[in-house]
């Protein structure tokens, strides 16, 4: 936790000295839907990526991705295909891209976007079934994303 | 092209198993004595969408399949109940109750279900259940409109509809209703929402699978209205429809209006075939 934390400080640091955060709307993604640039600048930490993944009220990627290295997280979702070995079978450049918006490398995936905040067909706010009131924030931020991103390279088989 | 290619040898893998682990084969007799159709071939409408079609039951628990098969343990039943005295009461300015005009419903209401929503000819629309009991309520007691799906609604339809528990439903999408039921399909297959689902996502392409602790079906409304142990109360389809629509991060549509009346004609239609089971017994 100690250790965490201090990661968590030096990572707040180096994100104010870098300081320039990708908007959803500025993502560049590549021919196959890869995104070469961190979103934050800032190294993902894995541990975060770990809760993200496992949150419900965050990532919640665990309702649909079953992982075999996260035995304590219970009902385990095979909406989309497991995850145990992404770490080997994915770059960090495939991942962040899938994350942010697998549209762009599976057409047509039922796969929601993490990183998008436009182009939604009657978006409501959150899970209230309401208009929003303001601009849409993205499910995720970008460093949650850098994280989950840090998490799942560390998805392998041992 | 690389990674569509991969995608789809996965979704090739994937599939035996997901589909192994679906639906089971128990078969559902309630009170020893109606026989469900619970697996049918699917419509010729649903162009190939689905090979079979298969009630939600069969996606259940054991436990919950049970409590289905007997009215003294489906506690949806309780509800049929209330809306029996409620059919048997007069109400409004003309003094009148439903048994009135339509006697006895185990012989007046029998079909009904299995064939709503339905055009009404005179009215110019298409009417649910619940619209045409508030017809009658409104222009022949001279009572109050329901809300939509409150208790007494809900319990009523579930009453007429426990009057066609075992028979196919059947309802008609041709000819006048054709308008209505082309919507309903474009709506069913609209990605909604920040996370961009639509009904199609979970109910077509991921049925049988678990997301998270729930087992996908194949979101059919042949048991509604549902007794769910969830809120231990009689569900209606529109607001079902409003609570998936919600999940996925969306402004909903209300129960009663255009979009979930055409949106429930479109779905029930994709069960043409299966036996009505309302009130049927969900988790």
């Amino acid at each position: 936790m100690r250790l965490t934390a201090i990661t968590a400080a030096v990572a707040l640091v180096a994100g104010a000295a870098f300081a320039e955060t990708v908007a959803p709307d500025d993502v560049v993604y590549g021919e196959y839907g890869e995104v070469n640039e961190s979103l934050t600048g800032v190294p993902g930490d894995a541990d975060n990526g770990r809760m993200v993944f496992s949150t419900k009220s965050k990532g919640n990627c665990v309702s649909c991705h079953a992982v075999a290295q996260l035995p304590d997280v219970p009902f385990q979702g095979e909406v989309g295909p497991e995850l145990t070995w992404t770490g080997e079978a994915r770059s960090a450049e495939e991942l962040r891209g899938i994350v942010a918006n697998a549209k762009h490398t599976f057409e047509g995936t039922v796969m929601p976007a993490f990183y998008k905040t436009s182009g939604f067909i009657r978006p409501g706010d959150g899970y209230t079934g309401k208009a929003p009131e303001g601009d849409l924030p993205p499910i995720l931020s970008a460093q949650d994303i850098e994280d989950l991103v840090a998490f799942l390279l560390t998805l392998k088989e041992e | 092209m690389k990674f569509k290619a991969m995608t789809a040898i996965a979704a090739l893998l994937f599939a035996p198993a997901a589909f192994a682990g679906g639906a089971d084969d128990d078969t559902l007799v309630v009170n020893g004595d109606i026989e469900m159709t619970t697996k049918a071939p699917a419509p010729a409408h649903l162009d190939g969408a689905l090979d079979e079609i298969i009630s939600g039951w069969h996606f259940r628990s054991d436990e919950t399949q049970q409590l289905q098969t007997d009215d003294f343990e489906n506690q949806g039943m309780i509800f049929v109940d209330q809306a029996m005295d409620i059919w048997n009461t007069a109400e409004g300015s003309e003094g009148k109750a439903c048994a009135d005009c339509h006697d006895d419903p185990a012989d007046s209401m029998t079909g009904v279900a299995a064939t709503y929503p339905k055009w009404n000819e005179d009215a110019g629309e298409v009417r649910t259940v619940q619209m045409q009991v508030n017809d009658c309520r409104v222009n022949r007691m001279g009572a109050d409109a329901w809300k939509y799906d409150a208790t007494d609604a809900i319990s009523m339809e579930a009453m007429i509809a426990s009057h066609s528990r075992g028979m196919p439903v059947n309802v008609a999408i041709d000819g006048p209703a054709a308008e209505a039921w082309e919507k309903g399909k474009e709506i069913y297959y609209t990605r909604y929402g920040q996370l961009e689902l639509a009904c199609a996502s979970c109910h077509e392409e991921n049925y049988g699978n678990y997301i998270r602790a729930d087992h996908l079906s194949q979101g059919h409304i042949n048991g509604f209205p549902t007794y769910r142990l969830k809120n231990a109360k009689l569900n209606g389809a529109h607001s079902r429809f409003k609570g998936c629509i919600r999940d996925t991060r969306a402004e909903t549509f209300s129960p009663g209006s255009d979009e979930f009346i055409a949106l429930e004609l479109y779905v029930k239609s994709r069960g043409n075939g299966l036996s009505v089971e309302g009130p049927s017994v969900r988790n």
